[in-house]
């Protein structure tokens, strides 16, 4: 009893405390914040609503069975289906969710000022992502492990299923694209940090051939070697910087650079697994894992300062690195950290597979979730720690503030934001840099937001290597998604072509290997190729594109748990994943019809173009820039016919999850549940 | 605190698939020695070979 009510009082003392670092992260005005009030308001509130709703979901909506056997026992084969210890799937399960999104979204996002986007982290997790997460998670694990595009065709009906397939498809393809472009300018006229992300490859196979022939499956042994590499290519780079003769092997403009990445692309998807993408994907994941680590402890122990304002100005929809009001571009331009689609592809497929018993299922969906949301809110507290106006001058596009280093401050300065182009320099000159203006797409300033904060709390004379560490350790994972996802694409390819010759769908067939490495990777070397030319950067085109495909996958999972929870006899509940639904229907819809139908030329595709076209029939465009301007301007048309398909996709499917559900509710007849008959535990 | 620590380089063996061979042995032994015909356990080669395809043949990274 006495145990029972220090308990209520704990929690008590969490929500209290929860609530009072939050009121004072949104209500402070003028002087700035502590990062440590951001840390403190996102951990409470992740731990009320683990201990709370997620609970409360489980038990109620979901009605988790402890006795029940699941597949990973039912089905056990010692590979794929093989009942794990919770912290081995959680582990599994967040190293395969949490990509390079949360950090790139929220320092994209950060041009609002700290408070949108941090709001929406924390909000849009607890009440969205990590809900869809734990459902999906649980509904496949009652299903197999079936994944998410046969789920959609066995409660919802075959459009379900190929729209998710198709979705899944797209989602790949662009942000694949938006990825090569961050690397791309990380490397742009660097020589440090080309010759370190070079290296990572020429590493990753030495210890590919190290586990596969020399040590087989002595995974750690290799990997700790493998980080020794890593960490000497980094110093490497800095050597290869200060010779004269080294440097210039190194040193590209982006058009290059981006070639390199399309090769690199097809190779590695054409390459066995074991010789690149395996013994990557071990070292990413441990580096990842390693960096978070000690950015917590470095922003727990130094607490930073905030710089940026809780709003900027840009919440009108003027900001430089895109363009858009808040609402809908913060919902759309965070959607990993708060919720984020892709992740339904991994709740349902592997991780069911692994899971040992249901009552797992909320720390590995939920709270899998939520580790990924803190990753964010470190990206956002590594973005808005540094001055605005360096934030400003690394981010915005050349197309936007200027070519020169002059004409960059005058516009920063005339927002409002103090920065020098001394301090600029300086700062490149620290970090190691020839010049750290324009370099888009977060990967560059969450490295000088990161190296700032680790060099002050771990040695601050390394301040060059902890930068290039921070490049090197975004662009290995980035590399990863780019390898993997390039694969996935390729077996989804195989998979439709097989149906029309069968030779053509087989895995290990080579010439089908090559057609279909080829044709995904020119699908994305495509948009990436436009990214590079764009004198705008870019990103502010293929960043929302990615999150409005993203979060449509989200709204297509968010529909097939709706249609099961309805069709479960639970209709009572379904506003827990109804609610979600309904609002990345609206931001989606939303943010689909302004880059649409807008007027504003930074916003709007047809706007754009005919913008574009205008200037160009005009002749005000240099030679240089009309060459390129007819590519733009059908890239523009194509992504606005893109973004109307993406919505179409979305309704299609959202009137059919309502159809199913009315029709249930009206007693007539739907498409039976596919879940598994119960089976009783032999496990403990 | 040894036990901890042994705990812990357990699963952090269990978490990089280091062990992954080791586990399939004792599943080998568990599963296939009751039958007559039992076919012998891959060696760790072939096994590691098996494993890592089929851990790479899904969707298994994200953003």
């Amino acid at each position: 009893m006495i145990q029972k009510k220090i308990k209520v009082i704990a929690w008590f003392a969490v929500a209290m405390l929860g609530a009072y670092a939050l009121s004072g992260i949104a209500l402070n005005r003028g002087e700035s914040i502590n990062a440590i009030w951001m840390v403190t308001s996102a951990v409470c509130i992740y731990a009320i609503a683990y201990r709370f709703y997620a609970a409360w979901i489980a038990a109620k909506v979901l009605t988790t069975n402890e006795t029940r056997a699941t597949p990973a026992e039912r089905l056990d084969n010692g590979r794929d289906f093989l009942p794990t210890n919770k912290w081995v799937v959680f582990g599994h399960h967040f190293a395969a969710i949490s990509g390079p999104g949360p950090l790139i979204g929220p320092t994209l996002a950060a041009q609002f000022g700290y408070l949108p986007g941090t709001l929406w982290i924390l909000i849009g997790v607890v009440l969205g992502g990590a809900v869809q997460d734990m459902v999906i998670l649980f509904f496949s694990t009652r299903r197999n492990g079936r994944s998410l595009g046969q789920m959609a065709r066995d409660e919802i009906g075959s459009i379900g299923g190929t729209a998710a397939l198709i979705g899944t498809f797209m989602i790949m393809i662009i942000l694949i694209a938006v990825l090569g472009l961050v690397v791309v300018n990380a490397m742009k006229h660097s020589p440090w940090a080309t010759s370190t992300i070079a290296a990572t490859i020429p590493i990753a196979m030495v210890i590919g051939l190290y586990m596969r022939h020399i040590r087989p499956g002595r995974v750690l042994e290799a990997t700790a070697i493998g980080v020794i590499l890593l960490l000497l290519s980094v110093v490497g780079g800095g050597w290869v910087d200060h010779s004269a003769s080294l440097r210039v092997l190194f040193d590209h403009d982006s058009l290059p650079l981006a070639y390199a990445i399309i090769l690199y692309g097809f190779a590695a998807a054409v390459l066995p697994v074991w010789l690149l993408l395996a013994p990557r994907d071990y070292l990413s994941t441990f580096m990842k894992l390693g960096t978070i680590f000690l950015l917590a402890i470095a922003i727990v122990v130094l607490r930073p300062e905030i710089h940026m304002p809780a709003v900027t100005q840009f919440v009108d929809g003027t900001g430089p690195i895109f363009g858009g009001k808040v609402f809908p571009f913060v919902f759309i331009t965070i959607a990993c950290g708060a919720v984020s689609g892709f992740h339904a592809l991994i709740a349902s497929g592997t991780t069911p597979k692994l899971i040992a018993n249901e009552r797992d299922i909320r720390m590995i969906g939920y709270g899998g979730m939520l580790l990924e949301s803190f990753v964010a809110m470190m990206a956002m507290i590594a973005a808005t720690v540094l001055e605005p106006g360096v934030f400003f001058a690394i981010n915005s596009p050349a197309g936007v503030i200027g070519q020169t280093a002059v004409d960059a401050i005058t516009t920063i300065n005339s927002w409002g934001f103090a920065v020098t182009v001394e301090q600029m320099e300086q700062l490149a000159k620290d970090m190691g840099e020839s010049s750290l203006f324009a370099r888009t797409g977060g990967a560059p300033s969450l490295a000088v937001g990161m190296a700032s904060i680790l060099a002050n709390a771990f040695g601050k004379s390394l301040l060059a290597l902890w930068y290039h560490f921070a490049i090197m350790f975004e662009a290995l994972f980035i590399l990863t998604t780019l390898d993997a996802g390039t694969r996935v694409g390729r077996f989804m390819l195989q998979d439709i072509l097989g149906n029309f010759n069968q030779k053509l769908g087989e895995t290990s067939y080579m010439p089908s290997v090559i057609l279909t490495s080829a044709l995904v990777v020119s699908g994305w070397g495509y948009f990436l190729y436009i990214g590079v030319i764009d004198p705008n950067g870019g990103v502010n085109i293929l960043w929302p594109l990615f999150g409005i495909a993203n979060q449509m996958l989200a709204a297509i999972a968010l529909c097939v748990a709706t249609s099961i929870i309805v069709k479960s006899g639970k209709a009572r509940y379904a506003w827990v994943t109804a609610l979600p639904l309904t609002w990345l229907v609206v931001i989606t819809s939303t943010a689909a019809y302004e880059k649409i139908f807008s007027d504003d030329v930074r916003v709007g595709f047809f706007a754009a173009a005919n913008h574009l076209s205008a200037q160009l029939s005009s002749g005000v465009l240099s030679a240089e820039r009309a060459v390129i301007a007819p590519r733009l301007i059908f890239n523009q048309h194509l992504d606005a016919y893109l973004t109307m398909f993406f919505v179409f996709v979305l309704w299609v499917v959202v009137i059919d999850m309502i159809n199913i559900s009315r029709r249930y509710l009206q007693g007539k007849k739907v498409l039976a549940s596919s879940e598994t008959p119960y089976v009783k535990t032999a496990l403990e | 605190m040894f036990k901890k620590v042994k705990y812990i380089w357990h699963i952090i063996r269990h978490l990089s698939g280091d062990d992954a061979y080791d586990r399939y042995l004792t599943h080998h032994a568990q599963f296939h020695t009751a039958m007559v015909d039992a076919p012998e356990p891959l060696s760790r080669k072939a096994f590691f070979k098996l494993w890592q395809d089929s851990k790479w043949t899904g969707v298994n990274r994200c953003c």
